[in-house]
């Protein structure tokens, strides 16, 4: 019977929680690699421009998902 | 036909609930910060026990399921939900007692099934609500948990392999501080919910007209989350004060990914109002953590736990919710006040006797166990002191194995060192 399982919303779990409860730490990772990763700094010392831009495209991205799901959850209609 | 008297008396007991819910599960938001040493455990428990508090403040779904959605509100009159509740409470006290894996969660939608149904049979319960709002979620979540964690460390270490270990546990240990923030907000999110709910339900029962079709009254938020967020606060410092020195470790990658996991499987459950343990999603990510990072297998042990108290707590606690419905009956509902007092003065007093500990039945599988399992049983068992027992022997373990070891290379050493 569907009614004793509701298979839409707990998809919605599995999905929705794989693609931030593992995405968010895995982009994190990503931006983190960027800066401190090997080959992360040129012969100068320094680490090039693409790779900063990279890691905090990566940090904004998580910092606006968290923001935004917040967001989502205090303004849902209950 | 209000019974001012009895609806207080329910008030506060569901608030009391509240506070033993906060005091209990603050192990979940602040262990694995405290392990990865991301936050100082006083950090760890303000910034737990304020964010409790902003949680609840959040979202409402989690309390219109438990008011609205597993039994029928028409049938239940305050007895029903003075009997169902400390039911629930009763059942939780009782298994603590007796060292039984349990949720108090489940218990207390146990507690009140069981009293309806004592009261208004089967017509009462929303079966499909029960099963499909509870019992599955409650299932499932856990599961969830394991697999997102799972993902996530796996993803995270492959990709920061190449970073040297100081980096990773300094950014790390920083990115903690969001994802242990987000495990307190969504912690509240869903647990002070039922208390919000079991106290809807009463106020329901007491006036339909006024409550039948209102959603959650901003007295009532706001009480049931300052509630929790004094109780998280209460069970943080018993955390501070069992914790000591000696502490597991945890890397910060796998206490990132692990918290993120939990904090995303309960605030989505909580967006479609499934009241689940808190406590079970936050032992599986810890578990998941484990399996990412080194392919350990699950730790059949902690699981087959969660699962018990899955399978057991619900009916267990109906049917004591039931009781108590009963005894409210023949002898009036304050002699269920009564009982629950009696109970709990039984357990200190026992407890005062015989301190309730694990840490023998742990010794067996302790030693290839590691960092999550410990931190895991800990969670699972509400027990925070299962976090020192085991760096103080592993301590020892490696004083030994270097005492050796040093004793083998003794001649090398010096000549190295020359």
């Amino acid at each position: 019977m569907s009614g004793y399982i509701e298979w839409n919303a707990l998809v919605d779990v599995i999905v929705i929680s794989l693609i931030v409860g593992a995405g968010l730490p895995a982009l994190f990772a990503l931006g983190v690699r960027a800066l401190a990763g090997t080959g992360s700094r040129n012969d100068a010392g320094r680490i090039p421009r693409i790779r900063v831009t990279a890691a905090f495209a990566c940090f904004a991205v998580v910092f606006g998902a968290i923001f935004s799901a917040i967001v989502l959850i205090g303004s849902g209609h209950h | 036909m209000t019974e001012p008297v009895l609806l207080v008396t329910v008030v506060a007991t569901a608030l009391a609930f509240d506070f033993t819910n906060g005091f209990h599960d603050t192990g979940n938001a602040m262990a694995t910060s405290i392990a990865t040493r991301a936050l100082t455990p006083k950090r760890a428990v303000l910034l737990s026990a304020s964010l409790n508090v902003v949680g609840a403040l959040l979202s409402l779904a989690v309390a219109a399921t438990i008011a609205k959605g597993i039994v029928d509100a028409g049938v239940v009159t305050l007895d029903v939900v003075l009997g169902g509740l400390i039911g629930g409470i009763v059942w939780n006290l009782l298994t603590w007692m007796w060292g039984l894996p349990s949720s108090s969660s489940h218990a207390l939608v146990g507690g009140v099934v069981g009293a309806v149904l004592a009261s208004a049979g089967a017509h009462g319960v929303l079966w499909s609500g029960l099963v499909a709002k509870v019992l599955i979620p409650a299932l499932f979540a856990p599961i969830v948990a394991i697999l997102v964690a799972a993902v996530g460390t796996w993803l995270v270490v492959r990709s920061t392999r190449d970073v040297s270990e100081d980096t990773n546990d300094r950014v790390f240990r920083w990115g903690q501080i969001g994802s242990a923030s987000l495990v307190s907000l969504a912690h509240g999110t869903n647990d002070a919910q039922k208390s919000m709910g079991i106290i809807l339900l009463a106020l329901i029962a007491s006036d339909p007209v006024r409550y039948g079709n209102s959603t959650v009254p901003l007295w009532v938020i706001l009480s049931c989350a300052v509630a929790m967020g004094l109780g998280t606060y209460t069970g943080g410092w018993r955390v501070i004060r069992t914790l000591g020195k000696g502490l597991v470790e945890l890397e910060p990658r796998q206490g990132m990914a692990a918290e993120t996991s939990s904090a995303a499987v309960i605030l989505l459950s909580s967006h479609f109002g499934f009241p689940l343990s808190t406590t079970h999603v936050a032992t599986g990510s810890i578990l998941g953590s484990g399996v990412g990072k080194k392919g350990a297998s699950v730790r059949w042990h902690i699981a087959g736990r969660m699962f018990i108290a899955w399978l057991v707590t619900v009916p267990s606690a109906a049917f004591v919710g039931g009781a108590c419905y009963g005894l409210g009956r023949v002898a009036g509902p304050y002699s269920v006040f009564g009982l629950l007092l009696v109970v709990a003065a039984m357990i200190v007093v026992r407890s005062r006797r015989k301190p309730v500990n694990h840490k023998n039945v742990n010794d067996a599988w302790e030693a290839k166990g590691g960092a999550e399992a410990a931190i895991a049983e800990s969670l699972v068992d509400h027990d925070p002191s299962l976090l020192v027992v085991k760096r103080k022997k592993r301590k020892k373990k490696k004083k030994k194995k270097r005492k050796k070891h040093d004793e083998e290379t003794e001649d090398v050493n010096v000549d190295v060192q020359e």
